[in-house]
């Protein structure tokens, strides 16, 4: 088990691996996503409340799952590194950071524009979760900040592994420390807990919506995995190899 | 019969520059090592890789037969460092300087005045750090390897800042370290005349 | 000279690293002092900004108060570490044969009780400015001195993380701030609260849950990045 973590873990197999595996994520992804974005905007019938407009948790919620998702990947994985210092786990955490990021700006946009027909402003302070998301959004400045700060790579994978784990343990905290300071003058919320089921045609899109953006992160972060790999090893034999031979 | 210290095959990068490949040494009591080699070679790296301060990409440190990242304490216990920096607080007095380090590591029990009077510093006890010269302030700092009990001595570029007689002095405190079965390593740019039992590494 | 077993206690370490600090920062009077007048001018720049009003004032007290508190103690921590990685003593801490947790742990108890115990002691004076009325700064300074110890602690580890970087200054709020909020949180809402005339235990709970927690993690952290960031 130990012997195939390590072959796994090799820059040269993980490499060609990779390269294999992420057209098995691509095509269920598309195609999980196509079936979403078309049941979500023309199968699901109206929310009784909030009209079309709620369409657009078929994009928030994805994302706003795939947030925080991404930060605990990243902890994982750096802590991994920094423990059984395994240096494939830390070109994870640093391909994962910036997707992160990116979903989670994404959440906060979406929900922002969610929230203009429900609310009637761009950005409500008591939406607990929008809060959540944009403290999550500086905590992923925080740690690409560190990350791009320190030129040394094997320094900065180290350093940031002890931020992404510290920050990893203080995520739920947040969570709950805003959750409680919201609670205090019960603000609009964009999704009631022990609400009304949802509608079954509303709900499979979304399922194929999350499941769909799962897999296409996971070809993403394969992708820039691989780019990373292939950066931090510039100097190895089997890189130039590669080079020469003119694969990819 | 195994060395005291040993360094098996170490491999060491800073950033994309590689120091030195498969380089590996062996040290018994009363030897010195001298580290010698260009600017930039590396000495410092080495030296701060045996003291535990920079991790290697590959190799191995023993210390009694044992790897010392298993046995750090104890390790650290057995070793004193003498940087480039002399690691005193500019604000504090040399006694303070120095009482503080009896919180880091064992002491020798040596006595204070004695170590003091013998560097030709008991004049400056109680004068902040920050009014010593550079070279009386290495002086203080050799006080601190004496006072600490530790076999090991890493001494970074001791001569630095000394006159020609605290040169000859830091031989000789080395000189009777090793007689008493200390050992030392060293970095320097000069010659060096200690004792017999000297090994040498060459950086390139 | 085998015999190296006799290290100084793990206790003796940790107050021989604080009382150095003490001592250091006893000598120079101006670190205590500067966070502390930037904390009452942080404090004075609010009012400017929202008008004398009193109501308003009365109202926004906790939160100004609690602002300026986080923001004097990241002042106060971009030195926490900074001396020590440029003189020396950092790689003198490193090697010892003790462990670094409890270095580390010294160093934040002096940090605090040269930093967070001046602002505690302070804020009732700012908080008068504020027309806070007393029983609510005694609840603002039992607040104050809970997340404190949590700023201290948690701002070593940004810190430790980010000494010997180049504008480490900058960094250090970003890494911080975000980790702080919950300390804000409960801090400024729990002193609203009891302006507001409301119940306080749970905010005072959760304070003191995250002071421990942190005082039990915290040290572990800091002393993995301060080996990490002196290589």
């Amino acid at each position: 088990m130990w012997k195939f973590i390590h072959k796994l873990a090799s820059p040269p197999h993980f490499y060609s691996l990779a390269a294999r595996m992420v057209p098995w994520f691509v095509v269920p992804g598309l195609l999980l996503v196509a079936y979403g974005v078309y049941a979500g905007l023309f199968i699901a019938p109206a929310d009784y409340q909030q009209g079309d407009a709620f369409r657009i948790i078929y994009i928030h919620v994805p994302s706003a799952y795939l947030s925080m998702m991404t930060y605990m990947i990243m902890a994982v994985s750096a802590a991994i590194g920094l423990i059984w210092r395994i240096k494939l786990a830390h070109a994870v955490a640093a391909g994962a950071a910036p997707l992160g990021a990116w979903f989670t700006f994404l959440a906060l946009v979406t929900g922002s524009i969610w929230g203009k027909p429900m609310w009637g402003t761009w950005w409500e302070w008591g939406d607990p979760r929008l809060t959540s998301e944009l403290i999550l959004l500086f905590l992923y400045f925080g740690y690409m900040a560190l990350r791009g700060a320190i030129d040394d790579t094997v320094k900065a994978d180290k350093a940031s592994a002890v931020l992404a784990m510290v920050g990893a343990v203080n995520v739920p905290i947040i969570h709950f420390s805003v959750e409680w300071w919201s609670s205090l003058h019960q603000g609009p919320t964009l999704v009631k807990k022990g609400g009304p089921a949802m509608d079954v045609a509303m709900l499979y899109p979304l399922l194929a919506m999350i499941l769909g953006f799962t897999f296409l992160f996971a070809a993403l972060l394969l992708r820039r995995v691989r780019a990373e790999v292939l950066f931090r090893e510039r100097r190895t034999r089997w890189v130039k190899e590669l080079v020469l031979s003119g694969g990819t | 019969m195994t060395a005291k210290l040993s360094a098996n095959d170490l491999t060491l990068f800073r950033g994309e520059r590689c120091l030195f490949k498969g380089l590996s040494f062996a040290l018994n009591t009363g030897e010195l090592l001298l580290l010698e080699g260009r600017n930039g070679s590396g000495k410092t790296s080495l030296m701060r890789a045996i003291a535990g301060l920079l991790s290697l990409e590959s190799g191995e440190i023993l210390w009694d037969g044992e790897p010392v990242r298993v046995q750090r304490q104890a390790f650290h216990g057995a070793l004193v460092w003498m940087a480039h920096r002399v690691g005193l607080k500019a604000d504090l007095t040399l006694v303070e300087n120095l009482r503080f380090e009896a919180h880091l590591r064992p002491q020798s029990g040596a006595d204070f005045d004695e170590v003091v009077k013998r560097l030709d510093i008991s004049r400056l006890k109680r004068l902040p750090v920050r009014s010593l010269s550079a070279g009386q302030q290495r002086r203080v700092a050799l006080a601190r390897m004496m006072l600490a009990q530790a076999p090991l001595w890493l001494m970074d570029e001791p001569f630095t800042n000394l006159d020609r007689e605290g040169r000859a002095l830091v031989m000789k405190l080395t000189d009777e370290h090793l007689e008493k079965g200390g050992m030392c390593i060293m970095a320097a740019h000069q010659d060096v005349e200690i004792g017999s039992n000297v090994k040498k590494i060459e950086l390139r | 000279m085998t015999d190296y077993d006799e290290n100084p206690g793990l206790f003796t370490a940790m107050l021989g690293v604080a009382r150095r600090d003490l001592l250091l920062a006893w000598k120079r009077p101006g670190d205590i002092l500067n966070p502390l007048f930037f904390f009452a001018m942080v404090a004075t720049l609010f009012p400017l900004a929202v008008g004398p009003s009193p109501e308003q004032l009365e109202f926004s007290g906790p939160a100004v108060l609690w602002v300026a508190a986080l923001l004097a103690m990241l002042l106060s921590l971009n030195s926490l570490f900074l001396s020590d990685f440029e003189d020396g003593s950092l790689d003198q801490m490193l090697v010892s044969p003790l462990p670094l947790t409890a270095l580390a742990l010294g160093k934040s108890i002096a940090h605090w009780l040269t930093s967070g115990l001046p602002l505690v002691l302070v804020s009732p004076v700012v908080a008068i400015t504020f027309r806070m009325p007393l029983s609510v700064t005694g609840f603002l300074m039992i607040t104050l001195l809970l997340g404190t110890i949590s700023l201290s602690l948690l701002g070593s580890i940004g810190a430790a993380l980010t000494v010997g970087l180049h504008r480490g200054t900058a960094l250090l709020s970003l890494l911080i701030l975000p980790l702080a909020m919950p300390v804000l949180i409960f801090g400024a809402r729990t002193v609203s609260l009891v302006a507001a005339g409301d119940g306080v235990a749970g905010g005072l709970y959760f304070l003191g849950a995250y002071a421990v927690l942190v005082l039990s993690l915290a040290p572990f952290a800091t002393a993995a990045a301060l080996r990490i960031s002196n290589e």
